[in-house]
C-alpha cells in the first residue's frame, strides 16, 4: 500500500478563469484525474478563486475598494458567467439547462464530488488579497498557499493545465 | 461473461462512467470482475484508457443498442 502511495502520480490545474464554462471543464478533468487514482491539485488565482466563493455574502470588515470588488465578482460556482455567449446572464441559465437534459453534473456538484475524491483545492493568497476576498467568503476545507505551493506539485505533475 | 458487480452508468456523461467505475472498483477484490453499462459515447474509448492506467484489464466489450458493456478485471 504504501509503495503505491508513493508511485501515485500528480495533476494540477491553475484555475485562473472565473468562468462558467472553463470551470466545469478544469473539474471535470480534475475529476477524471482523480478517478486515474492520481494526486489532484487545482490552484485557484484571480478570477477562479470566484468559483470557489461561498453564494452568501459573508459580514466581513473591508475597505472600499475591496467591497466593491465583492460585489461585482460573481459569488461563488452557480453565479459564474459564461466565457462565450454570456448574454447578460441568459446564457448560463440555457447552458445549465442543456446541462440537465444531458445529465451533465453541475459545477457545485463537481466541486464536491472533487472534494469528496480528495482533490486539494488551493486558494492563492496573493490574489485574495488583491481581490479583497477573504477566507470566511470562501468554501470551507481549503488550502491557502502561494506559487511555491504550487510548483512543489506542478514539478511532480504529469498533467500540469492552465485554464 | 460473469461478473461479480453490476455497475449502471446508463445516460451518465463525462466523468460519470470513470467516477463510478472507480468507486465501484474500489470495492473489490484483486482478480474479481465489473460489469458496467454505459451510454456516453466517450466511455468505450474512456474506459479502455483507464483500465490500462489503472492497472485493471478491460476483459470484453460490447455494444447493443446504444448501450455499452464493459467487464474490467481487477488488477
Amino acid at each position: 500500500m504504501t509503495m503505491k502511495e508513493t508511485t501515485k502520480e500528480k495533476t494540477t490545474i491553475v484555475l485562473f478563469s472565473g468562468d462558467l464554462d472553463k470551470a466545469i471543464a478544469a473539474f471535470i478533468i480534475a475529476n477524471g484525474a482523480a478517478s486515474y487514482d492520481h494526486e489532484v491539485t487545482i490552484f485557484a488565482t484571480f478570477w477562479g478563486l470566484n468559483a470557489l466563493r461561498k453564494d452568501t455574502p459573508v459580514p466581513i470588515k473591508k475597505g472600499f475598494l475591496e467591497k466593491m470588488f465583492g460585489w461585482m465578482m460573481p459569488r461563488g460556482a452557480d453565479n459564474l458567467p459564461l466565457s462565450k455567449m454570456n448574454f447578460m446572464g441568459m446564457g448560463p441559465k440555457m447552458i445549465k439547462h442543456i446541462m440537465k437534459k444531458h445529465n451533465v453534473v453541475p459545477l457545485p456538484d463537481l466541486i464536491g464530488m472533487a472534494k469528496e475524491q480528495g482533490v486539494k483545492l488551493v486558494a492563492c493568497t496573493m490574489s485574495m488579497d488583491l481581490l479583497g476576498i477573504q477566507k470566511e467568503e470562501l468554501l470551507d476545507d481549503l488550502e491557502y498557499a502561494g506559487v511555491g505551493a504550487y510548483l512543489g506539485d506542478a514539478s511532480e505533475g504529469k498533467v500540469n493545465l492552465f485554464i | 461473461m460473469k461478473s461479480d458487480k453490476l455497475l449502471d452508468a446508463k445516460g451518465l456523461a463525462c466523468p460519470m462512467p470513470i467516477v463510478n467505475t472507480k468507486k465501484a472498483m474500489g470495492e473489490l477484490e484483486s482478480g474479481q470482475v465489473l460489469e458496467i453499462h454505459a451510454t456516453d459515447k466517450g466511455a468505450k474509448t474512456d474506459l479502455a484508457a483507464w483500465a490500462k492506467s489503472t492497472g485493471n484489464e478491460l476483459l470484453e466489450t460490447t455494444e447493443e443498442n446504444g448501450v455499452f458493456t464493459f467487464w474490467i478485471k481487477k488488477g
